[in-house]
């Protein structure tokens, strides 16, 4: 009987602490959920940006166009994101180049995920069957219609489930821009650790907070969209 | 080098060819297809090309539509080069615009049909006149639904082709085609990924145009009985050139090269 | 511009060179760690019991879906807390083996279900045991198609090696940011790191697509 006691006393220790805990430090939480959120989306539109322009250049004939897209591409991938980080926050002001704190982290988190993303953007149109493109050839389209009316639709919907990891993958990116300062939820986190020494508390609660995020607003988002895509291509 | 002097900038006469092929080779590497190939289409006549293969009868099509590019002579259309262009009284190889220009009098329907998923059978129809001819889209509909109408798909215009049958499919395309509004239509093996009873609806709507239509038209096909029926001529290839040809009866009846009879014996067995 | 020195690149590129081998030591250790935990974790989810391969299946996709650094400072700092210390080293190992041994057991999971119906059917008509029938099996068709993956997490983890800088491991670019902090030039080291990385992972990636190549080769497989 009293070991049972002993735990239920125990629990309800840790149950009512965790709960005073959030009660304080809640605002705290949801500050650097915002941020988080913020810098999540902004990378995620940088990313998607970068990858079309840098995947559309990688199939381009030219070969100096298609050498920058590569070069950016195998130096964005090649290196890890905190390297890239650092020497966009401390680096690049040398060059004359010297971006706040809050855009750095975004900019960063996008081009290197934008490089990801071209490699599923090139395999995306190139999963489009040959025959598409010479259906259009043969009714005399032009390359540019060709890609945006014909081929790029068809790319969208195979790239889909690849994207959605890539967004998970992006959401924690967003997490080390805490490291040159940024007030996301991986910074308070840390600020409250400093401040409560609760670490199981602080890092536990926003580890559940990007779960929660990545699995119930992520993920569904890009369900969601697949399952639109697939709508209208007839396919539902 | 070829010397390309030796071809006309134009074609002019009397009876110039709806499309001409003169001395064209294509080369795949080290494998000829094509060899020296000399082939001509009055306007409205109805040729049927068959053959075994790996004997160069799609390639002929596909070079027609410039979808292979050409390693010696030269195709013209309409008296007009196609595949190269006048630079200087003299012919070379044609440019990306030329060739999108000329080729607009092409049209081609494909085994495997190429219907653009995403788009409505009338979406699938209308998107090359809108697109590509620039016409309003008012005009453009009407003209989509005449042709969904002429090949018996009015009350599927709305569906996607996923929700069509092969048959249904391929009768978009030829209407998709058509309404391009091309001078010759080039028809690519359209019945051999059909099941045996949708070939009729496709073959069906084929001879309506025959009847109906001053259209020059290309068929590779391996259904001889429709060949027979609705061809002006008929090309035997073998190894990358003309074997035999001549009107459907003659040679269907009364084949006279060996290698024609052997194909042919061989094809009725395999029916 | 900028004024790059070449005597002081020159100067800081021994320091850099030794914390890089701390850096492949740490990658090749997590590797190992999640190569092996990786399995356990997708076989975990083909047990009978549903309640076993929920909760596994529940706690890998935790284990995915959250950032990599947040996990390794929850590791070091709350270790101690139940009593057990670790050494940075320690921590950093455990974080990223366990990380990786997640997205492992995805890959994994794959090449197991990648595997045609008919071999497991012709274990049970063996009578083989269900230890057999997956070291002497499956496992071995499993593994060519999961190559790719692994050889990209392998390539992965290097790139991620800089996050254990953050709890004070001296890998290289824990090295770089002490020898900012003390010259206050942060332009030589930290070009010459990403530099590094470069040199390390893009001949790596390629070396993963010729092993790749050769192990197709080998087992006759497509």
């Amino acid at each position: 009987m009293q070991p049972i006691l002993q735990l239920y006393e125990y629990w309800n220790d840790i149950h009512m602490s965790y709960l005073d805990f959030l009660s304080e430090q809640g605002p705290r939480f949801i500050d650097g959920t915002i941020m988080t959120a913020t810098q999540f989306f902004l990378s995620a539109i940088l990313a998607i940006m970068c990858a079309l322009t840098a995947g559309l250049m990688k199939l381009s004939s030219n070969r100096m166009i298609k050498g920058t897209a590569l070069v950016y591409i195998e130096i964005f991938r090649g290196t890890s994101l905190l390297v890239q980080l650092y020497w966009i926050f401390f680096v690049l002001p040398l060059f004359g180049l010297t971006l706040d704190k809050f855009y750095t982290g975004f900019v960063a988190v996008g081009l290197n995920l934008g490089a990801y993303g071209a490699e599923l953007v090139r395999g995306g149109i190139q999963s489009v069957p040959k025959g598409q493109w010479e259906a259009a050839y043969a009714i005399s389209m032009s390359p540019a219609k060709r890609m945006y009316r014909i081929i790029l639709p068809q790319a969208l919907l195979n790239m889909l489930p690849p994207w959605g990891n890539l967004m998970i993958e992006l959401l924690k990116a967003t997490a080390l821009v805490s490291l040159i300062s940024v007030t996301d939820l991986m910074f308070e986190a840390k600020q409250i650790n400093g401040s409560t020494f609760l670490s199981a508390q602080a890092f536990g609660t926003a580890l559940i907070i990007y779960y929660i995020f990545a699995r119930l607003v992520v993920t569904p988002f890009m369900r969601w969209l697949e399952r639109v895509m697939a709508r209208k291509m007839g396919r539902a | 080098m070829e010397d390309m002097s030796q071809y006309p900038t134009e074609l002019s006469g009397p009876d110039v060819p709806m499309v001409r092929f003169m001395n064209v080779t294509k080369r795949y590497g080290a494998l000829t297809v094509l060899d020296s190939l000399h082939l001509d289409v009055s306007e409205g006549e109805m040729v049927t090309v068959i053959g075994p293969s790996g004997s160069g009868k799609t390639t002929v099509l596909r070079m027609l539509m410039t979808l292979e590019t050409i390693n010696g002579g030269v195709i013209y259309l309409d008296g007009k080069p196609l595949t190269h262009m006048e630079k200087n009284g003299v012919l070379v190889p044609a440019d990306a615009k030329y060739l999108r220009r000329a080729r607009s009098s092409i049209g081609m329907c494909f085994q495997h049909f190429n219907l653009f998923p995403h788009m409505t059978a009338l979406q699938n129809c209308m998107e090359g006149p809108v697109q590509v001819l620039g016409l309003p889209k008012a005009e453009a509909r009407e003209r989509s639904e005449e042709l969904l109408s002429m090949v018996g798909m009015t009350d599927k215009k709305d569906q996607h082709p996923s929700r069509l049958s092969g048959g249904q499919q391929q009768r978009v395309a030829i209407a998709r085609a058509l309404a391009m509004r091309p001078k010759v239509m080039l028809f690519d093996e359209v019945t051999s990924a059909l099941d045996p009873e949708v070939i009729g609806e496709v073959t069906g709507v084929i001879r309506k145009l025959v009847a109906e239509h001053n259209l020059t038209m290309l068929m590779v096909t391996h259904q001889m009985g429709f060949a027979r029926d609705i061809s002006d001529r008929v090309c035997f290839f073998f190894d990358g050139k003309i074997e035999e040809q001549g009107a459907p009866e003659s040679l269907f009846g009364n084949p006279q090269c060996e290698r024609t009879q052997q194909f042919l014996s061989a094809v009725k067995a395999a029916d | 511009m900028f004024d790059w020195r070449w005597d002081f690149a020159f100067e800081i590129l021994p320091r850099l060179l030794q914390a890089t081998l701390n850096t492949l030591a740490a990658a090749g250790i997590g590797y190992g760690i999640a190569v092996v935990l990786g399995l356990v974790f997708a076989l975990a989810q083909r047990t009978p019991s549903r309640f076993v391969t929920l909760v596994v299946r529940e706690c890998v996709e935790f284990i995915r879906s959250t950032p990599l650094v947040l996990q390794i400072f929850f590791v070091f700092f709350v270790a101690p807390q139940f009593g057990i210390r670790l050494s940075p080293w320690v921590a950093g190992m455990i974080a990223i083996g366990l990380h990786y041994s997640a997205y492992l057991s995805e890959v994994y999971r794959g090449g197991i279900e990648a595997v045609p119906k008919g071999q497991w059917e012709a274990c049970t008509a063996l009578n083989l045991s269900t230890t057999k029938t997956y070291f002497r099996v499956i496992i071995p068709q499993a593994l060519p198609p999961s190559l790719a993956g692994m050889g990209n997490y392998l390539v992965g983890i290097f790139k991620d090696t800089p996050m254990l800088s953050v709890i004070g491991v001296a890998e290289l670019m824990q090295a770089a940011n002490a020898i900012g902090g003390a010259n206050y030039r942060y332009l030589e080291p930290y070009t010459m790191v990403g530099i590094i990385f470069l040199a390390i992972s893009l001949p790596a990636a390629g070396l993963i697509k010729v092993f790749e190549a050769w192990v197709h080769k080998k087992l006759g497989m497509n």
